[in-house]
């Protein structure tokens, strides 16, 4: 048998299987695992290891009270078009302070355009219409100023894509021009430690700051990146798949800030990553097609879909 | 093993480390390529003609740098470099060729400090905005037939324009009213168009090297797309326009035609007008090459010696300007995002 993962084999899915038949009967349980193994169909997935692992820590992390923070963002019957195409169909959300609203869904089902729009970055697709409302703190985000907005709705994206200049002036700059007068370094200096701090990257390279950013390792950067995003003080932050392009401990030092970050702002993150998903989303919202088949509380949306395609999607018979 | 703690200091020097059986050295690369025994007779005779005009052009490139080389260095004195110019029949009392040094770096200063905010402008227009994309592209074969227009071409337009009355101020207004038309403000302005085509094209390919996604992580900061050029593209593409400068500033330095017609190929650096430092502007002169013109046995100065002298200069300069392209390229591909050298 040919596995391409090391994960020791546990079950048979019995345990997924009893969870999906009897949403309400047994605990919560994390998304299955899923692996190629090129002896089995292709559909079949492995339960994920129970009461162990890394998702039973991130478990514990999450705020699960039944008390809410403020919503930020809003969006009413939000389409996206691409020339003739609806990528995203009518979709209503809200995004709200203190939480990570996980988007998941196979490809192509419009999580990415749905995350890109919030901070109008689809405007630079030529083709890309936009209907409905996004409302960022009770203001149609079509009337702000397009600057504006990208800095209160900040963007880390998938590719870890530091500016060609050194880690200093890559923080920097996000920071910089926005006052009419270019502030020295001196002025900029504890914002840009703060920034690196909050990212978890300040102890790292404290010392070389003015290293090139391309010369960081691959994790770094994506932290790099973060740091760059949350230097203006964003109320909510985009990431777009961030921990794909990166190693699996990498991954886990993301993954924790995003658990950190979550207190002073919104996260919306998109992933493929179910077990991801699971580990840092507070709430889940499950897309296919363009439409957004369910949305809840990560328990409710893993533990006990109420749609069949979720259903199917999260045990694994699917995308 | 002995558990035995001791501290740095007591420790006994370590003999110099032998590997076992002597030094190592990495296997040889054994070669495992295709024989040529395999090939067809027409590609081997291709195969071995590509070969020889490979070597035959590093022959020529080396012929002229070797031959230039043994009569620079001939015929080379340091009094030459130092001396200007005169007029006489004995070659004894000529005088050296400072004038046309001065005037090569003073029309190549001038060339390319015009070509290259207009170069790379366009290169940024074109790449970052492009729109209504029929001008775009009319722009592109513009610049396309600038860089297909012969210098001689350019250089009689150029005439022709200067001589117009609007342009007198540029260069020597005759008694008459009649506007020269000569200066090195005319010439250089002329010059610029065969720098520019060079500037503009590798800032236009290191403008499209860089990525999307760097475009993107910017306008995703809230900035503008303007403060994207200014603060991202154009750091990230210095390395792209330095390297068509230098190439622009080459052409600049061996171009003849221009300095004939434009620069009036005065001796000296003849003065125009009693501002100074503008007075210079908007007189005349005389580069490198036209001096090796005129000194050659077809013109009228007549003195090979002292043309090949003032050739190997000119080949100095132009050498050092390659090698100036080649070191900024390949400083640029370990800091830029670009990888090697682009549109060289």
């Amino acid at each position: 048998m040919i596995t391409l993962d090391t994960d020791d084999d546990r079950g048979t899915g019995a345990a997924v299987r009893l969870a999906q038949d009897h949403p309400a009967a047994g605990p919560t349980l994390p998304p299955p695992v899923r692996r190629i193994a090129l002896d089995r169909p292709p559909t079949v997935a492995s339960p994920a290891p129970v009461g162990t692992g890394p998702g039973a820590a991130a478990a514990a992390r999450h705020v699960r009270s039944g008390e809410r923070g403020p919503e930020r963002m809003r969006l009413e019957g939000l389409s996206v078009f691409y020339d003739t195409n609806e990528a995203v169909r009518a979709v209503d959300l809200s995004i709200r302070q203190g939480e990570v609203l996980a988007l998941i869904g196979p490809s192509g089902c419009g999580k990415t355009t749905l995350l890109r729009t919030l901070n109008r970055l689809t405007e630079l697709t030529a083709t890309a219409r936009r209907a409905g409302r996004v409302v960022l703190d009770d203001v149609d985000i079509d009337e702000l100023e397009v600057t504006t907005l990208r800095r209160r709705v900040a963007m880390v994206f998938q590719q870890p894509n530091p500016f060609p200049m050194s880690i200093f002036d890559n923080v920097a700059y996000a920071l910089r021009e926005q006052s009419r007068k270019r502030p020295g370094r001196a002025v900029v200096q504890p914002y840009v430690e703060e920034a690196l701090r909050r990212a978890g990257l300040w102890d790292e390279v404290k010392d070389d700051l003015d290293r090139p950013a391309l010369r960081l390792s691959g994790g770094q950067q994506q932290r790099l990146c973060i740091a760059r995003a949350i230097a203006t003080r964003p109320e909510v932050l985009l990431m777009d798949e961030p921990c794909s392009a990166l190693d699996p401990r990498s991954t886990e030092v993301i993954e924790s800030l995003i658990g950190e970050l979550r207190a002073e702002l919104a996260i919306v993150i998109v992933t493929h990553n179910l077990q991801q998903a699971h580990r840092v989303g507070d709430h889940v919202a499950f897309m296919y097609l363009g439409d957004l088949v369910e949305y809840g509380a990560a328990e409710q949306v893993f533990g006990a879909p109420r749609a069949e395609r979720t259903r199917d999607y999260v045990g694994g018979a699917f995308g | 093993m002995a558990t035995e703690i001791r501290t740095p200091g007591t420790l006994p020097p370590l003999p110099p480390y032998v590997p076992p059986g002597g030094p190592r050295r990495p296997p040889r690369r054994r070669r495992t390529g295709e024989s040529l025994s395999t090939w067809r007779y027409g590609d081997r005779v291709a195969f071995a003609l590509c070969w020889a005009c490979g070597l035959a052009l590093c022959l020529i490139a080396a012929a002229i740098v070797v031959y230039l080389g043994v009569r620079g260095v001939q015929y080379l004195t340091f009094t030459l470099l130092t001396t200007h110019p005169e007029a006489g029949l004995d070659q004894a009392k000529t005088g050296g060729f400072l004038d046309p040094i001065v005037g090569t770096v003073l029309l190549t200063v001038i060339g390319i400090a015009i070509a290259t905010p207009i170069a790379v402008g366009t290169a940024v227009w074109i790449v970052e905005y492009g729109r209504p994309s029929a001008f775009a592209r009319a722009v592109e074969s513009g610049i396309e037939i600038v860089a297909g227009t012969p210098d001689i071409v350019i250089a009689i337009f150029g005439l022709a324009l200067f001589q117009q009355h609007l342009f007198a101020p540029l260069s020597l207004t005759a008694d008459g009213g009649a506007v020269f038309g000569r200066s090195f403000m005319t010439a250089g302005a002329m010059m610029s168009l065969i720098a520019l085509p060079m500037v503009f094209g590798t800032t236009r390919e290191g403008l499209q090297a860089v990525p999307a996604h760097v475009r993107e992580a910017s306008y995703g900061l809230g900035k503008t797309r303007i403060a994207t050029i200014r603060r991202v593209l154009l750091p990230s593409v210095r390395s792209n326009i330095s390297t068509g400068m230098a190439l622009g500033m080459g052409r600049i330095c061996g171009d003849t035609a221009v300095v004939i017609v434009l620069l009036g190929a005065t001796l000296r650096l003849e003065s125009e007008g009693s501002i100074p430092g503008f007075n210079a502007l908007k007189g005349t002169g005389s580069t490198l090459t036209s001096y090796v013109y005129n000194n050659s046995p077809a013109g009228e100065g007549n003195a090979p010696q002292k043309a090949y002298a003032a050739a190997f200069v000119l080949l100095l300069i132009v050498v050092a300007l390659n090698l100036a392209v080649d070191v900024i390229a390949r400083r640029g591909s370990q800091t830029g995002l670009q990888n090697g050298r682009l549109g060289a």
